[in-house]
């Protein structure tokens, strides 16, 4: 009846859980502590490669990502396509103003 | 046995597209994550024309006060993940618990959301403030991206502990539904007795009977006849609750060293 979905369904263990977690509150730490260096411009790169490595973790594990079927990472891939696409043509044109005009 | 005079049937409505469901809840996610992201590009961009006062403005920002936030939202995205996987097993009280945790860490967050932003008001920042109109054009603009972005997550933190609330009075509420039947032949069965009798063929219960005034029976069921009630087979509100609130974490994930951190 409406059980199937119990065979189908990965069950991830509570440490698993718990280690994500762990993970998650050290990175969060090397954020902070990092964000103290004089990295000039690469700080802004280190703090955004940081938070992706994390939103991944939450995205695989948390949000059971990685035990889902393909589709749903590419529908997650494509929005994130889109995404790249609108922030590199608005900087294509904030970039270039100042040439142009 | 003799042939029996009356027939009834309980019809249990169950069905659930589960992956369906998470399909649907995944797509709007993605919206979400462009709403946001809109935003995002906004900020890249004031940010990439105002470097300078951008860092300046943000060395108003408590960054103990974030960090904490920080904790306290990757803890309640546990307890959210532990929640579902002690349902999944079957265990329901421990579930409840845990969300009751993660809609606590949820208002946590809120409180020290209250503080941080009544400071800044106390401060006179805030938007078309005397003192905020000062400033350098780019630190307006930052405090202006602030108030907006860490506003709208905000209101996505409160929405995400309305939502978890009521997953978990769907969790904690057991099923009592009257279901009613009306037998075809019952008048035939005027004068005889109702009883519920045992594999055993004890008479568990010796009940009433059946006069002319009777029309209909009924069972108080306390299994869901629909897929209203949360429970180990129907877990699927509860993930995607779990979903949104995780997408809630992972846009704070995001925020927080972009505000924060650039000091």
């Amino acid at each position: 009846m409406s059980n199937h979905h119990e065979q189908e369904q990965h069950l991830i263990s509570y440490s698993t859980y718990f280690l994500i977690w762990l993970g998650l509150l050290a990175l969060t730490g090397v954020t902070v502590a990092v964000a103290g260096f004089k990295f000039k411009n690469l700080s802004v790169v280190v703090a955004l490669v940081i938070a992706s490595i994390k939103s991944i973790l939450v995205f695989n594990y948390f949000m059971h990502l990685k035990y889902e079927e393909a589709f749903f990472r590419v529908m997650l891939f494509v929005t994130l396509t889109f995404f790249v696409i609108f922030i590199t043509l608005t900087f294509f044109d904030y970039s270039f103003r100042g040439i142009i005009f | 046995m003799t042939s029996t005079a009356a027939t009834a049937k309980v019809e249990f409505h169950e069905h659930h597209d589960y992956t369906g469901g998470k399909i649907g809840m995944w797509l709007f996610l993605f919206t979400e994550l462009l709403l946001f992201g809109g935003m995002f590009i906004v900020y890249a961009v004031y940010r990439y024309q105002y470097p300078q006062e951008f860092h300046q403005a943000a060395m108003e920002l408590n960054t103990l006060l974030g960090t904490i936030n920080t904790i306290v939202l990757l803890t309640s995205s546990l307890s959210m993940a532990l929640s579902i996987a002690t349902l999944q097993r079957g265990k329901r009280k421990v579930s409840l618990a845990f969300l009751s945790f993660t809609i606590f860490c949820a208002l946590v967050f809120l409180v020290n959301k209250y503080f941080e932003w009544s400071d800044k008001i106390h401060h006179g920042i805030y938007p078309n403030s005397e003192e905020l109109l000062n400033f350098e054009k780019g630190e307006v603009l930052f405090f202006g991206l602030y108030y907006m972005m860490t506003g709208l997550h905000g209101i996505h933190v409160l929405a995400g502990a309305i939502i978890l609330s009521i997953m978990a009075y769907f969790i904690a509420k057991r099923p009592s539904e009257k279901y009613y039947f009306y037998p075809e032949k019952l008048k035939d069965l005027q004068g005889s007795k109702l009883v519920i009798i045992n594999q055993k063929g004890e008479e568990i219960w010796n009940g009433a009977t059946i006069n002319e005034s009777v029309d209909q029976f009924s069972v108080n069921i306390k299994r869901p006849l629909t897929d209203k009630y949360i429970d180990k087979n129907n877990i699927g509100k509860l993930e995607n609750s779990g979903l949104y609130w995780h997408l809630v974490d992972v846009i704070w994930i995001f925020l927080f060293p972009l505000f924060y951190l650039i000091t």
